[in-house]
């Protein structure tokens, strides 16, 4: 361990910047450390908030990651980073108003994603955007007077947020302006799968659609799209992605490049006692020799905890990443779960069950070697965990 | 070092077994524990899934 860390600190308070946080003390690192999060709630599980928080089925305190985390650190709550100086190893808050700087000796930086908002400008009440506990459980007020709901945007957060309101009896329109759901996550071929699984559950699914404008002074009453016909609406909610929450290092020399460029131990490009995880970070991956930036759950927590090995370690001994990325998604009673990155796969082929039937495994492969796995059969992908990270031949096999 | 689980919370959704699948394995039927009493190697590993379950199903006990 390098011995000239004595104060560190990490930005954000999420899964990664707080596995991160709790890396450093397992490691035995004994000095200053400091985290500074700008959301004022303790840390929590953001995978509930499109899905089982939202409907009802847990209540807040579900969420919370505390027990578990009892991080010997300073703590800063409703504080958020604006300036980072490399050359001075400074950082300047904005402490709940009241400026602060901080020196760090190893910085830590995982302020995440800030959710899309509406390009148009300003929106009429009852559209709301979802990324925190706080945005969750003000939708789900909502919900309780039995809106109509219109989701935009048919990415995961849309998909998930669409198939529980209609778990709950909802009326659903679900607006995506690309040519199908889930489209750039799961391909063509599993777009049209979940596409059918929504109709199947009464979603009125409107693809290659886009909303022109919201309907409504005030309290919004409906949406009218691009094909001119309007669809009536209570409650909309917008689901058009993130953007890493990269603004605030405008001028500071790391690289930005849609997140903060890193090699594949977290360190950041351009800066030097500087590393990133979770959302806000583009790690270079070695098994698909690629910059990746990736928006899963156990990734950023696993990255917090790469990444804050490669401070105490020094960038020159530290050690790469290279564990596939895996994520998973609930709509209605299917469970889907992804290992590996199908991006720019040019082959696809169902490897097990049927998909017709909802419990079924397929493979994506590029180059004739398999990169990812795609599978509704709970754990099956791990089965092919060897497969994807040696890149064997396309289709793959399960070795008995 | 003991692994415990309330497979009554768990809802299979693999982030342990992605993180460490020396010990943790969803299958069809629900979540195993392969080795309830792991090795000293695999703190890491396990105390990340506990905390990363997001139905915080796994206990780890030292």
């Amino acid at each position: 361990m390098r011995d000239d860390l004595h104060d560190i600190v990490v930005v954000g308070a999420g899964i990664a910047g707080m596995r991160a946080a709790e890396t450093f003390r397992q490691e035995g690192y004994d000095g200053a450390l400091t985290v500074v999060g700008d959301e004022w709630h303790a840390p929590y599980h953001r995978p509930p908030l499109s899905k089982k928080l939202l409907s009802g089925q847990i209540q807040r305190a579900g969420i919370d990651l505390a027990p578990q985390f009892d991080v010997d650190a300073r703590v800063l709550r409703g504080a958020s980073a604006h300036r980072l100086d490399p050359s001075s190893h400074t950082l300047d808050l904005d402490d709940d108003g009241t400026p602060l700087s901080l020196h760090y000796d190893g910085l830590v930086i995982a302020t995440g994603a800030t959710p899309r908002s509406w390009p148009g400008g300003a929106v009429p009440e009852g559209v709301m955007l979802l990324r925190t506990v706080d945005d969750c459980l003000a939708i789900r007020e909502q919900l309780a007077d039995d809106p109509r709901v219109v989701v935009v945007g048919g990415g995961f957060i849309g998909a998930e947020v669409a198939a529980t309101c209609r778990m709950l009896g909802l009326e659903v329109a679900l607006i995506e302006r690309s040519d199908g759901l889930l489209l750039s996550a799961l391909g063509a071929e599993m777009a049209t799968c979940w596409a059918q699984l929504h109709k199947s559950h009464g979603v009125d699914l409107r693809v290659g659609a886009s909303v022109e404008e919201f309907v409504g002074d005030g309290r919004v009453k409906g949406v009218r799209l691009n094909d001119g016909s309007q669809l009536a609406a209570d409650l909309v909610i917008v689901g058009l992605g993130v953007s890493p929450a990269t603004e605030w290092l405008d001028g500071s020399g790391l690289r930005i490049d849609d997140g903060l460029v890193c090699d594949a131990t977290g360190a950041v490009e351009g800066g030097s006692d500087v590393v990133a995880a979770g959302d806000i970070a583009r790690w270079w991956h070695p098994r698909y020799e690629r910059h990746l930036r990736i928006e899963h759950w156990d990734h950023a927590g696993r990255q917090g905890e790469t990444a804050a090995r490669t401070l105490l370690a020094g960038a020159d001994r530290a050690d790469a990443y290279d564990e596939l990325p895996y994520f998973w998604s609930d709509q209605y009673d299917v469970k889907l779960q992804m290992l590996g990155v199908p991006t720019d796969y040019d082959s696809f082929a169902v490897v097990d069950g049927r998909p017709e039937d909802w419990n079924f495994t397929a493979a994506y492969g590029r180059d004739g070697a398999t990169i990812a796995v795609l599978s509704t059969t709970p754990g099956r992908v791990q089965a092919y965990r060897d497969a994807i990270k040696g890149g064997d031949e396309f289709p793959p096999t399960l070795s008995a | 070092m003991k692994v415990a689980v309330d497979l009554d919370t768990c809802d299979g959704n693999g982030v342990c077994m992605s993180i460490c699948h020396e010990v943790f394995d969803v299958r069809e039927d629900g979540l195993h524990v392969l080795d309830e009493r792991p090795r000293d190697e695999l703190r890491q590993q396990i105390k990340g899934a506990e905390v990363s379950c997001p139905t915080q199903a796994i206990t780890v006990e030292d």
